[in-house]
């Protein structure tokens, strides 16, 4: 398990890397925290020419909150998500998920950036970013452009960043007083990646959701945005209603099947997931057994 | 102050003035190994050492049509690359019998295979180079022309007559059988409630965080090997490698120092370490090879692969009136090295019902060859499958008669009083303690308040289970282990003591450490017996030019055996030190006695002379001593069990958990172990291996296994997909002792590796599926997996 030999080069600059990344295109590949390309060369599951490391790049590091959008710098680690109190006040979810992506040592060096680009579609950075309507920006030869979290996932392992560009910053909404947050994920241990996941954002008034985002993730091969979410806003939720959206959940899932789960299993842990969800949002119980299958 | 006691000798050597017998004591060792100077093979740099990689087969069976290697042989810092067919010349095949299983067949094993390959991940070809990148570079420059052979993998299948022979000179694909039949079984059931289940074991293994490793380093002109091996049995390896380079034993030695984990792993001789050793010797030069983590999963030896059909017979007053199995196990290709595959099913055989007091026993054990990787003995061997069958058929008897689960153990099992007894099986023991166990587990675990909560939170639709398990351990094997049937290794281990010129004490032992406290223990005993502090007492193991003749540490044989002889040798040492003493104190040595570094008078105490003088004297000034004196401050002592063939150890584990059962996901709330490892040396020693046991026994219950798919293509060889056992899962695991002291030995320790391993995954099954009695499912498969569960509940 040792990788095969390749270039390195540190890049002194974004300019310096995109220079790089035009100048190797595809044999190529941009090295943050490494935490899932170290491994992936170590097993010769990849072996690129040359690795541009971006460690440097103190200008892609840090958290700020510019009007009413948090903007996180690519090589934020999670760590730093961990313990930001911007991170905290405005996109808790991004805290809460970051407790569950692998372990301490993974998530001092893993980077935010990273695990976008990476977009393993069982991964919870995704699902969040999906969830809280964020915009990824990226930057190339041709200058930056944003895309939406949504647009941004194309599959397993697949973005729509191309090979000279890279991904610089995510936008958040600043979530108002008003939002309330959800996560949770079933992992056969700490620290595994997700059987399947939910990362949801809420707005709720008078016991009715008024906006619902539900982020599901390791369902298919890209974090998946609830359509069945519509099913619950501005109505009144009872337990059939939530079974309907249940239902329509199951339906709008493509789960892949694993040595963890049948895509059965995953459609109703995915079920389950919703309604536990829902129970906790609106703090009402009662909602989480209430759906028979 | 003066002390008045009785005679040195009317005291046990183990019950004196600052004995360190039954104290937890720091590890001599810790230090070492907490500043990093542990001596791990991985670690080892010898000069002009190569490194070598092996190209391993991507097929589960398949014959080798050609290699070609031109283009790699001239790659960067390749040194050599070898086949199978060339390495013949150097080391010879073997094949993994033993003459006491009755039956038992294997064909003949390479180091590096020859014309066909029988598992993916076995080796191929030999890639030697300067460094493990430079080997991995060239090896993928290595092409083979494979044809593809139909691969046999279920083992249900394996004994299908349709099924394809894997040798075909063995005729059939059946490596073992074993029968036995006890009492009268068919009568004992006609008049009694039946019960039958399927029992099935997920394959697993025993990850090494040190994983395999050897260099090898033949001295042409000296015409010895020196091998460096992170391995359980020295001395073993040591015959095996001589053996097979036709070389005589004298001219290998095998050195061990420290092993980061073995848990059986490293107690069979791989034919990877095998092909190093040939290497070595081939290209006159050091070898190392140090396995890589895909590696182990695919060619570390796998455990437990059973299908077990078991039955139980129960009157409604709760007497078990006979137990009943049919075992099939699937052991890849070959039957391993030197130990043999046929031991596990073999220990199933001798252990289930083994607690219980039944005499009713019938059983039947089939051993079969597949296309996976090899199995062979994990920790426990055995042990968690016997106990699991047993433990699992006890609990649903009591289900069929409405008996609480304590209640049916409290009628059955073993009286305390009934001892030397014999199962029906013909295990001998020796004396056992279920029923003191038992109550003290219940007591630890305040059981009747427990019942009372789970009740209380089933009616908030909260599902938590209680799962009870006794058992049985082997352990202190004899000779009747491996010896009997032929196996070079040692069931004896030896100990010298010596008394060096300042009064510190250098002792040397054939038992090894691989994290157990082997050093610790040895330390502890020759420190009290001696009468010397444990600083002074050094220990020196895992090198065969350097310690006495032994078997080393495997099969919870280092602290009953080992010690004993670390008993028996400070022991000699004393008495020696004492006639010294006595001549030059014109005193008899009845009248002294050796407390804190010093001779002092037996009656009050009082200090005499300092070892540090003794010893000055001896070395220095032995013309002061009077006249016809000869000093001998060096003992050396042996020990073996021979009056029992294995001296048995008892146990009863208990799980308390939760099921989740929309999702399937189970949570360990708590453990309880409660064991009976006769005399306990070092009681956190002792703890924690019970402790790290029962972590393994839960990982086969809830988390390890080898996925297979049907071709024979392992499909989780990585720690991601593999999943080991971690903090965050494991509850805390309460542990309390029974000590029955086996009077075979002076020592009167007994083993403890394996308890902890043995009835844990029991236990969790049994909570599990006492949580889930009311939903109506029972399930006697692990690993207990929430798609085994929610399919179990028909929840998908």
């Amino acid at each position: 398990m040792k990788a095969a030999a390749f270039a390195y080069a540190r890049a002194t600059s974004v300019v310096n890397a995109l220079e790089l990344l035009a100048m190797h295109g595809d044999k190529a590949k941009v090295l943050s925290g490494g935490q899932s390309l170290m491994p992936a060369m170590n097993l010769r599951l990849l072996s690129p020419d040359i690795l541009v490391d971006i460690g440097g790049l103190a200008e892609l590091r840090g958290i700020t909150v510019r009007g009413d959008l948090l903007v996180i710098g690519a090589l934020t680690r999670h760590v730093d998500l961990l313990r930001s109190p911007e991170v905290a006040l405005h996109a808790r979810l991004l805290r809460d998920a970051v407790a569950h992506v692998a372990h301490p040592a993974i998530r001092n060096r893993g980077t935010i950036g990273g695990s976008l680009a990476h977009a393993d579609p069982a991964s919870e950075l995704p699902a969040c970013v999906v969830a809280l309507d964020a915009t990824i920006v990226v930057r190339g030869s041709a200058g930056e452009r944003r895309i939406t979290a949504t647009e941004f996932f194309r599959g397993i392992y697949e973005t729509a960043l191309l090979p000279d560009e890279l991904l610089v910053a995510v936008e958040v909404p600043v979530a108002g007083q008003a939002s309330t947050f959800f996560f949770q994920e079933y992992a056969r241990r700490h620290g595994d990646y997700a059987v399947v996941g939910l990362a949801a954002r809420a707005v709720v008034a008078a016991g009715r959701f008024s906006a619902l985002r539900l982020g599901f993730f390791a369902v298919g091969d890209r974090p998946l945005l609830a359509a069945a979410a519509g099913k619950l806003i501005d109505a009144t939720v009872t337990p059939a209603l939530l079974a309907e959206a249940a239902a329509a959940l199951a339906d709008e899932l493509d789960p892949q099947e694993d040595q963890q789960a049948t895509a059965a299993m995953r459609r109703h842990l995915a079920t389950v997931l919703l309604r536990r969800c829902v129970a906790a949002l609106l703090a009402r119980p009662e909602l989480e057994t209430g759906v028979g299958k | 102050m003066t002390v008045t006691r009785a005679p040195a000798d009317a005291l046990s050597v183990l019950d004196r003035p600052n004995s360190y017998i039954g104290k937890t004591v720091p590890r001599p060792n810790l230090d070492r190994l907490l500043q990093g100077r542990g001596q791990y093979v991985s670690d080892l740099e010898l000069p002009r050492m190569a490194h070598v990689v092996f190209l391993r087969s991507p097929h589960a069976h398949a014959k080798i049509a050609a290699i070609d290697a031109d283009a790699a042989r001239r790659m960067p810092g390749v040194v050599s690359i070898v086949t199978g067919r060339e390495l013949e010349a150097v080391i010879t095949p073997w094949v993994g019998v033993l003459s006491h299983l009755k039956g038992l067949k294997s064909a003949p094993q390479h180091a590096i295979a020859v014309d066909r390959v029988c598992w993916q991940g076995e080796a191929v070809a030999a890639i030697v180079a300067t460094s493990r990148a430079a080997a991995e570079d060239a090896m993928e420059h290595i092409s083979v022309d494979y044809e593809e052979l139909e691969a046999v993998t279920d083992m249900r299948a394996a004994l299908d007559p349709a099924a394809l022979v894997i040798h075909a000179a063995l005729g059939d694909n059946l490596a073992f059988e074993r029968t036995l039949d006890a009492g009268d079984v068919d009568h004992a059931l006609s008049g009694s409630e039946l019960v039958e289940a399927d029992f099935v074991f997920g394959r697993h293994t025993g990850v090494t965080l040190e994983s395999r490793a050897v260099v090898a380093d033949w001295n042409a002109a000296e015409a010895r090997l020196t091998i460096y091996q992170g391995t359980q049995a020295p001395h073993m390896v040591q015959n095996i490698a001589a053996l097979h380079l036709g070389l005589r034993e004298a001219q290998v030695r095998v050195v061990c120092k420290d092993v980061g984990g073995s848990f059986g792993i490293k107690v069979h001789i791989y034919a990877d370490e095998m092909a190093t050793y040939a290497l070595s010797k081939l290209l006159r030069r050091p070898v190392k090879f140090v396995a890589d983590r895909v590696e182990s999963f695919n060619t570390d030896i796998h455990a437990r692969d059973h299908r077990c059909r078991g039955r139980i017979g129960v009157r409604p007053d709760g007497t078990i009136t006979a137990f009943e199995i049919d075992d099939l196990t699937g052991i890849g290709p070959y039957s391993m090295y030197p130990r043999t595959s046929a031991i596990e099913a073999n220990q199933v055989v001798n252990l289930v019902g083994g607690p219980y007091a039944t005499a009713n026993y019938r059983a039947r054990a089939r051993v079969v060859f597949q296309n996976k990787n090899v199995m062979c003995q994990y920790r426990a061997v055995g042990h968690p499958i016997a106990c699991s069958v047993t433990e699992g058929l006890v609990d649903l008897a009591a289900a069929k008669i409405g008996m609480d689960p304590v209640e049916i153990r409290r009628r059955n099992l073993i009286a305390d009083d009934a001892y030397p007894c014999a199962s029906p099986s013909g295990m001998k023991f020796e004396q056992l303690s279920h029923h003191a166990s038992l109550t003290k587990l219940l007591q630890m675990m305040d059981y009747d308040a427990l019942r009372a909560e789970q009740a209380a939170l089933r009616a908030r639709n909260v599902h938590r289970g209680i799962g009870i398990a006794s058992f049985i351990e082997v352990t202190n094997p004899s000779a009747a282990f491996y010896g009997v049937g032929g196996a070079k290794i040692s069931s004896q281990d030896g100990v010298a003591v010596r008394l060096d010129a300042q009064g510190s004490v250098i002792c040397q032992t054939s038992i090894t450490e691989q994290g157990q406290g082997s050093e610790s223990l040895t330390a502890q005993i020759v420190g009290s017996v001696l009468g010397v502090s444990m600083e002074r007492v050094r220990v020196i193991l895992g090198d065969t030019d350097h310690t006495p003749y032994g078997g080393g540490t495997w099969a919870s044989r280092g602290a009953g055996i080992g010690g004993e002889a670390a008993l028996q040798a400070a022991k000699a040492l004393r008495q020696n030190i004492l006639n010294v003493a006595a001549a030059i104190l014109q005193s008899t040595p009845a009248e002294l006695d050796i407390v804190d570094n010093g001779i002092v008078n037996a009656a009050d105490g009082a200090p005499r002379i300092e070892l540090n003088e003794l010893a000055r004297i001896v070395y220095f000034r032995p013309d002061t001593l009077p006249p016809g004196i000869q000093p001998e401050l060096m003992a050396t002592r042996h020990f073996v069990p021979r009056q029992y063939p294995f001296a048995f150890t008892n146990g009863v584990q208990a799980s308390w958990l939760e099921v989740d059962t929309e999702t399937g996901f189970v949570k360990l709330l708590k453990h309880w172990v409660v064991e009976d490892c006769g005399t306990i040396i070092n009681p956190q020693l002792v703890d924690e291996q019970i402790r790290g046991g029962v972590v393994q026994g839960l990982g086969a219950a809830l988390f390890e296994k080898c996925i297979y798919d049907e071709r024979g293509q392992l499909t989780n060889a990585n720690m991601a997909d593999y999943l080991v056992p971690m903090s965050g899962e494991m509850p805390d695991i309460e542990v309390g002792h029974v000590v029955s002291p086996t009077q075979e030995s002076e020592l009167g320790a007994k083993g403890a590796g394996e308890a902890g391993t043995a009835g844990a995954a029991a236990a969790v099954a049994n909570a599990v599926n006492d949580a889930l009695r009311p939903l109506d499912a029972t399930i006697t498969e692990i690993p207990l997996t929430p798609q085994v569960i929610l399919s179990a509940l028909g929840r998908i």
